[in-house]
């Protein structure tokens, strides 16, 4: 990799370093972007992505190294200080005021002033308006933050750091919550931005996008620098070769596994204005994958089998005997998991241990005269993190330590304490590492191939296509595909997810 | 308005797209739509319910006077309060901190005889400032929930209220009757003590719409971590917001003394209560981000109202309380359900777009 000393870099990091306490999240990070150019981040969880990126963002203050800002060397101890200087950060979650409206959002703290420092709404407004109208997008300045999609949100901060007129634009995990065609409208607003002349920087999980849309790629592992590539002369087996430091042979290790009777049956499962007619089985050993756009209604209907929220109307049958609407207790005894998209907020009690979290489900079991020990609950939790190796010393350790990955095996163990014969699993590696994420998806077959029924809800066709049996397609609440596996491609699957798209209009 | 029948179906959309709409009629769908209208309809209900029962409610030589002097405390209180739980916190301290000023009141008049109202008034503002600026700075480092500081404050301020003033009691014969008189003086028919509360809660009103300041404190309240992401001030708003209160609520032990003419100890036990269930009342959701002062200054009318209607409408004292207690639940239910209403419009607007 050639570095040209005398260069118009936006930013230029070098052997930056950054520990909390003991721990150290970032060794050794260095990144340069120049002007005009989308530079995508990649690495592991854990490689020090976020904590380069919260530097940048005046977040955290680094420990050692250079950070030089258009050539000069900067140190901010706030987000205000990073944003003056014409850095503008879009975080994984957008961080907007829902109750108030988008203009406010946009220039909230900065707000346009008329005579006697009184907010100019009028002025606000207008410039909310062309902000949207040169980014190509409509969304009404009036309006309420409140309710809007994450892809909107997101065109929100950009907007935002658009006014700010900031020269660095940094995105940490931009597309992990949209669809194909959020991903297309992001990736015109980012290369129009680029065509502008400023800097872009992007965090990605996905190579796809890492292709589509960089210029130029930084591999970041175990909190160090490791290479710079132009995205022009590399490609994804050696960007995975540099991230893990080793080749992967097989992403999606799906065993074939004897299909056996059936588990679950759902017979026109109707929720009016989310899911309708939706019918399907699962068998026993067998992985069905549900596949389809943000939004299509997959969740929903994975939420309704379980009992989480209620429908009109069908039936949901496990294992020959019908599921009662509305009741996750139900649901458990007749044997069935549930692993929701959203860890942190549904899955796991991050501030408990990892003990208690496994033990949680099968409480009732676990007690003695109505009372539960911890002794108790560590021998019943500890076969289970050890089956699933999760990397905890202690099982007193709390739960919101550990990564991403880690959390996702608890959430696992938790459930499969409970010895179901279906497991729902949503989102099974989002936000997770690639070596996690193969652990995880062996993880599942090993179950499938025990003759455990698995219905998993994945975003990621790499994932659905390598790991399903079956693909069942959703578009806009209804199965529009049930794709066996030798059939499935990611243009069959993409087709169904949106052919009723296209029927309705 | 014929046309109004004819569009309503449209008001669906103008929800959504505000923009979309003409200016006047986008102001006219703020106001008739707004909390602040539906709570000051209830207000008039009530006002006109007792007036059909028993005349003199509303038509009689002091009864213009009590409606808007009655309320004139704890209109100041709810302002106060208001900005505070705007913020996403809470002040629980006001009553202690309106005992204290009151008793102070008092105790100047006496030991400073003829010593200016003005200067009275200002002291009570300022103690009261002080006050709140110590609850803001525990708030604000302390790292611990307003509600457990603000509570732990109620009783320190309450105890040295007590502390000081002992079994003493002030009486009206302490305090010169020029000071008295503010507490019945009217201009144009107005009660002097409800233009302060008024004037109070423009100020306050205005630089909430339309300060950079005032729209942080929504910021904040609305997602704090957002705020302390977006580069805001927080912890600087968020103290102010207590000192705001704190000094309101420092007046409004003044104006306390000057309405009653007498103070003990126990003066203001239990009105912040009274306070943030006006705020309540008036629309400002309890865990900050929206709502108005005007609403919570309408919310303190109707509370200290309804409690003077009741009577004469023949509702027995259990249910008045009872009454009271299911306007606030039922204040913060509609606004979940209009919440949540809200949500989901914006959320299929958006699914239709």
């Amino acid at each position: 990799m050639l570095v040209t000393e005398k260069s118009t870099a936006v930013l230029d990091m070098r052997g930056v370093s950054k520990s909390f306490g003991q721990v150290v999240a970032l060794r050794s990070g260095s990144l340069k972007v120049d002007a005009g150019s989308i530079h995508a981040l990649v690495g592991e969880n854990g490689a020090g992505k976020s904590t380069l990126i919260k530097i940048v963002a005046g977040v955290h203050r680094r420990g050692s190294g250079e950070l030089l800002l258009d050539g000069e060397a900067v140190d901010f101890s706030s987000t205000a200080e990073s944003k003056a200087a014409g850095v503008a950060v879009i975080y994984q979650e957008p961080t907007l005021f829902p109750d108030l409206s988008v203009t406010e959002n946009i220039f909230m703290g900065r707000q346009l002033l008329s005579g006697g420092r009184r907010i100019d709404r009028a002025a606000m407004y207008a410039e909310a308006e062309s902000l949207f109208k040169g980014l190509g997008v409509k969304i009404d300045p009036r309006r309420p933050a409140l309710g809007l999609s994450i892809a909107d949100q997101q065109i929100i901060e950009i907007a935002k750091a658009i006014s700010l007129d900031a020269r660095l634009l940094i995105m940490d995990e931009p597309t992990a919550a949209l669809s194909g065609v959020e991903v297309e409208r992001l990736f015109t607003v980012a290369r129009r931005l680029r065509d502008e002349g400023r800097a872009l920087v992007f965090i990605s999980h996905r190579f796809d996008e890492v292709f589509a849309l960089g210029d130029m790629v930084t591999v970041m592992r175990d909190g160090e620098y490791v290479a710079t590539k132009r995205v022009a002369d590399t490609n994804v087996d050696e960007i995975v070769e540099l991230m893990v430091g080793r080749e992967v042979s097989n992403l999606f290790p799906k065993k074939a596994a004897e299909i056996g009777d059936t588990v679950l049956q759902v017979d026109g499962l109707t929720s009016a204005g989310v899911f309708h007619d939706v019918t399907f089985k699962v068998r026993a050993g067998e992985i069905v994958g549900l596949a389809g756009l943000v939004g299509a209604g997959r969740s929903e209907i994975a939420r309704a089998i379980f009992g989480v929220d209620s429908y009109h109307s069908g039936t949901v049958t496990l294992g020959g005997s019908s599921v009662p609407i509305g009741s996750p207790r139900a649901a458990i005894r007749a044997g069935m998991a549930f692993i929701p998209e959203d860890r942190r907020k549904q899955g796991l009690v991050t501030e408990a241990s990892v003990a208690r979290n496994v033990a949680g489900v099968i409480r009732n079991k676990l007690t003695k005269a109505g009372l539960l020990t911890q002794s108790v609950e560590n021998a019943a939790a500890g076969p289970w993190a050890a089956r699933l190796h999760v990397k905890t010393s202690a099982l007193d350790m709390n739960a919101n330590t550990m990564s991403g990955g880690n959390q996702q095996k608890v959430v696992i163990a938790k459930w499969l304490a409970t010895n179901p014969t279906l497991l729902i699993i949503d989102e099974p590696t989002r936000g997770i590492d690639v070596v996690t994420k193969a652990e995880v998806h062996r993880l599942l077959s090993d179950l499938a191939g025990q003759g455990l029924a698995i219905l998993m809800i994945s975003s990621e066709l790499p994932e659905v296509l390598g790991m399903a049996d079956r693909v069942l397609v959703v578009c806009e609440g209804r199965i529009t595909a049930d794709i066996p596996r030798a059939e499935a491609t990611p243009e069959s699957v993409m087709r169904a997810a949106t052919q009723s798209l296209e029927a309705h209009r | 308005m014929s046309a109004t029948a004819t569009e309503a179906p449209e008001t669906h959309d103008a929800l959504v797209e505000p923009s979309s709409l003409s200016p006047r009629r986008r102001a006219f769908n703020n106001i008739v739509k707004s909390r602040e209208a539906s709570i000051l309809l209830v207000l008039v209900v009530v006002i006109a319910a007792a007036t059909v029962k028993t005349p003199s409610f509303f038509f009689s030589g002091n009864s213009w006077r009590d409606l808007l002097l009655t309320p004139s405390i704890l209109l100041l209180l709810a302002v106060g309060e208001a900005v505070v739980i705007i913020t996403r916190n809470v002040d629980l301290s006001v009553g202690s901190v309106l005992g204290l000023t009151a008793y102070l009141t008092g105790r100047l008049f006496i030991d400073h005889p003829g010593i200016n109202i003005m200067v009275v008034g200002v002291a009570g503002l300022l103690v009261g400032a002080l006050l709140g600026l110590i609850n803001g700075v525990l708030v604000g480092w302390g790292k611990v929930p307003s509600l457990v500081i603000t509570l732990g404050t109620l009783y320190i301020y309450r105890g040295i209220v007590l502390t000081w003033a002992g079994s003493n009691r002030i009486n009206a014969s302490d305090m010169p009757s020029g000071f008295l008189d503010v507490g019945t003086k009217q201009i144009l028919t107005i009660p002097v003590l409800f233009i302060v509360a008024l004037v109070v809660l423009v100020a306050v009103g205005y630089y909430l719409h339309t300060a950079r300041g005032g729209r942080e404190l929504y910021a904040i309240g609305s997602d704090p971590d957002a705020a302390e992401l977006y580069g805001l001030r927080v912890r600087r708003r968020v103290v102010s917001a207590f000192v705001l209160s704190g000094a309101l609520a420092g007046l409004a032990g003044v104006v306390f003394a000057a309405r009653y003419g007498t103070v003990s100890s126990d003066a203001g036990t239990g009105i912040e209560l009274q306070a943030v269930a006006a705020v309540v009342i008036g629309g400002v959701a309890i865990f900050g981000g929206s709502g108005t002062v005007w609403g919570a200054a309408i919310g303190a009318v109707l509370l200290v109202t309804i409690n003077r209607a009741l009577p004469i409408l023949g509702i027995p004292d259990f249910w008045q309380q009872a009454l009271v207690g299911a306007l606030i639940i039922s204040a913060i239910v509609l606004d979940r359900v209009l919440n949540a209403r809200r949500a989901r419009h914006l959320i299929e607007s958006r699914d239709n777009s």
